[in-house]
């Protein structure tokens, strides 16, 4: 550990507490349909859009309208990728001439990006040409950020709500958010990373001869374009295989910092957008804190374990940091960083191989994913997941001091807390089913590649990974099989791995947002009751405390028996297997 | 309504692909190969006309000792292809695999440098990369390499360490990352001294 590492992590809390009030604004006016300054620009693009697809004047829709639009609207983007992947050997802009992947691993990976989640069997520059990357990668990295960003601010509509049962028009806030958010964000961010060093361009591989006379392929591609909008949009795709560990995708420990931070930026920006559409920004601010304290906490415990030896080069006799899988760019500090960044966020991003971190720096991004995605977590999903998590603490303090909980003045009754309840055991257990499922079966474990505890941990990160919609990998787990790669031609991959992460993706993806649509729905209109001397205020220190042990408390009781099995064994071991 | 939904959707979905997947990254394309076409184009490094590389990406100087090595790689070095070993911080064969790198490093180094033992080798020589072509090497390991290289080239330590110091790289002075040394800088300004 550097005192150097610790400022840089200091620095990103810094400017994205200071960017959140900013942004938050900004998300709050756009949604609120005023006239930001971009609409001098994009004004009339946004009208004719959203003349052309929602017609001229788009009515409001209640929570089940809303979430039929969503549906239908995700299902036609994912037979648009499915598509796009299954004909790309007839696509122009194909200057290597790749086939077109097999089905399952077309099934999987338009499963990944319709639900926001960028979990990659397959390696960017092996296996998609370049107009799957723009057309297929890139345009659902925006797509589904949209969505869950447009269902997110209709979720926090019900909950603000005095009257009424409308949560705004679908496809209004679909293109709004495309438009104001996040295509200008994307477009600054790339011209930034290129900028830097990221690369941008359709020529295709480049063949050169090195210094010392050995051949080398320079695999280039419209990158920066990609990776701008993926660290956005919590999608977290890589171009390239290695992800942000690749220099042309992560070029210096500055675009770095500025990965880390883009990754969490629009999740934690919503939390002030909420304080705001409710009336009361210190709601706002209490989500943030929960979740800057969380990831606070989460790098400091992972970045004092990487900057520790593994057991593998201790007995070797190698002393220093856990540099395994790691660039020297970056080292421990920047690595562990986007780490961190990368999983609290929905986003997956990573600058690091993270299946060689050491056990307990291999367990902090597992445990972050297992919070359900709530630190931070995706763009919209992540804040109405948290406030799920909010209305579950509510009604804990109210079953201690026995009291009808309530939250912004509305009572959370039976049927919210049903649904809150569904949601907050349906994604664990899905992951621990299909974790159960990959390691009792041949076909299963077909996929793990580390011998000993560390195998099972790639399972269980992989349907962690997958069913909470964040896209990194322990990657030695493997689906489908590099058709391209050195040894493995002709090899077909894991089609139950394919379709197993797959299903995880999608249900994991939809099932919590249509229970917090639901949710929202019920509180749409609910009459407010005046807050009194008795009414337990959820804007204070004292609540936010309670939330992070509500979350916690959760993840661990679902979760520490698996986490024993694999990353914690290993962490409280020497021994190599 | 449902028709209406799935037609809306539809013509969204074709819009907004060729908005967002054509027109975004061709513009964004355009703008890059006009203002910052040496990056966009892979910062290529040239010699005597002739592409030779990219200063981001590590190639294999294939243990020719007059020049510095860079970090072990579990792709062969191929940026069309790249990869990390993956194995995991238990694994018996990533330990002889460091094991096997670490007596390959000593042997290279030990005849310029006699009092080098293997608790002085830094973890960044013999831990493969995360992307498999890191074009950079930690101080330390530039410190223990230069003196091969100063000792085969002829030329004085002090030449050598000061090459390696301006192609030093600190991202935001230093705070934002390690020094990382770019190998096939130095190696090829080691190649322009001997030019002169």
């Amino acid at each position: 550990m550097t005192a150097g590492g610790w400022l840089e992590i200091g620095a990103l809390l810094a400017v994205l507490t200071a960017l959140t009030p900013l942004l938050g604004g900004y998300i709050d006016r756009v949604f609120r349909g005023d006239r930001v300054l971009l609409a001098r620009v994009l004004g009339p693009a946004e009208r004719r859009l959203i003349g052309l697809v929602a017609g001229r004047e788009p009515a409001g829709q209640d929570w089940k309208q809303y979430a039929t639009s969503t549906l239908i609207f995700s299902a036609v983007c994912f037979l648009a990728l499915y598509v796009i992947l299954r004909t790309q050997s007839i696509h122009p802009l194909n200057p290597q001439g790749f086939r077109s992947p097999p089905w399952d691993l077309a099934f999987n990976t338009a499963a990944s990006f319709v639900s926001n989640t960028s979990w990659q069997f397959y390696g960017g520059e092996t296996t998609l040409s370049d107009f799957s990357q723009m057309a297929g990668i890139t345009v659902h990295s925006f797509l589904s950020a949209a969505v869950g960003l447009a269902v997110a601010i209709a979720i926090v509509r019900g909950f603000a709500n005095r009257s009424g049962k409308l949560l705004g028009n679908f496809w209004v806030d679909l293109i709004r958010g495309l438009l104001y958010v996040l295509l200008p964000l994307a477009v600054v961010g790339s011209l930034f990373l290129v900028s830097q060093g990221s690369i941008q361009t359709l020529a295709g591989d480049l063949h050169i001869s090195t210094l010392v006379g050995g051949d080398q392929t320079l695999a280039l591609g419209p990158v920066a374009s990609e990776k701008a909008i993926n660290v956005l949009s919590s999608d977290g795709g890589g171009f390239y295989a290695v992800n942000s560990a690749m220099p042309f995708e992560d070029p210096t420990g500055l675009t770095n910092l500025l990965e880390a931070l883009m990754t969490v930026l629009i999740p934690a920006a919503l939390t002030s957008t909420y304080g705001r559409m409710v009336g009361n920004r210190r709601q706002g601010w209490a989500l943030y804190g929960v979740m800057a304290v969380m990831l606070l906490g989460a790098m400091a415990v992972a970045y004092p374990s990487e900057s520790l030896p593994s057991p593998a080069m201790h007995a070797a006799a190698v002393n220093g940091v856990n540099m395994e899988g790691k660039e020297q760019r970056f080292a421990v500090a920047g690595s562990t960083l986007m780490a961190v960044t990368g999983t609290a966020s929905g986003d997956g991003t990573t600058s690091a191989a993270l299946d060689s971190f050491t056990g307990l720096g291999g367990s902090i991004p597992m445990a972050d994913m297992m919070t359900g995605e709530v630190i931070f977590g995706g763009v919209g999903s992540g804040l109405f997941g948290m406030l799920l998590m909010v209305l579950l603490a509510v009604f804990i303090a109210g079953l201690m001091v026995g009291r009808t909980p309530e939250y912004l003045g509305k009572r959370i009754e039976a049927t919210e807390i049903k649904l809150v309840t569904l949601g907050a055991i349906v994604v664990p257990l899905i992951v621990l089913f299909m974790t159960a499922w990959a390691i009792s079966t041949r076909y299963g474990l077909r996929s793990i590649f580390n011998a000993g505890p560390q195998g099972f941990s790639e399972t269980l990160y992989a349907y962690t990974s997958q069913a909470n919609n964040n896209g990194s990998a322990f990657a030695g787990y493997v689906g489908f099989v590099q058709p391209h790669a050195p040894g493995n031609a002709g090899a077909t991959g894991v089609t139950f791995a394919d379709l197993a992460g797959g299903g995880a993706m999608l249900f994991g993806r939809f099932v919590p947002m249509l229970l917090a649509l639901a949710v929202a729905g019920s509180l749409s209109g609910k009459r407010t009751i005046v807050s009194g001397a008795g009414t337990m205020r959820t804007d204070t220190v004292i609540f936010a405390a309670l939330l992070i042990a509500t979350i916690s408390i959760v993840a661990l009781l679902t979760f520490v028996p698996a986490l024993m099995l694999g990353p914690l064994v290993q962490a409280l071991t020497g021994r190599l297997f | 309504m449902i028709l209406g939904q799935l037609r809306s959707s539809v013509v969204a979905v074709v819009v907004l692909t060729v908005l967002l997947g054509l027109g975004y990254p061709l513009a964004i394309t355009g703008v890059s190969q006009v203002l910052w076409s040496h990056q966009a184009n892979g910062s290529t490094v040239q010699r005597d006309g002739r592409t030779v590389g990219s200063s981001l990406i590590g190639q294999d100087f294939g243990g020719n000792p007059a020049y510095f090595q860079t970090r072990p790689s579990a792709s062969g070095y191929d940026p069309a292809n790249t990869a990390a070993s993956n194995l995991g911080p238990n694994s018996k064969r990533l330990s002889d695999e460091i094991l096997a790198r670490l007596r390959v490093y000593l042997r290279r180094e030990q005849p310029y440098d006699a009092g080098l033992t293997a608790a002085d080798v830094p973890a960044d020589a013999v831990t493969a990369s995360g992307s498999g072509v890191d074009p950079d090497i930690s101080v330390a390991d530039a410190r223990i390499q230069a003196r091969r290289v100063a000792a085969i080239r002829h030329l004085p330590l002090g030449t050598v360490l000061r090459l390696v110091s301006e192609h030093t790289n600190s991202s935001v002075a230093g705070l934002l990352g390690p020094a990382a040394i770019d190998v096939l800088a130095v190696n090829l300004a080691l190649d322009g001294l001997g030019a002169r």
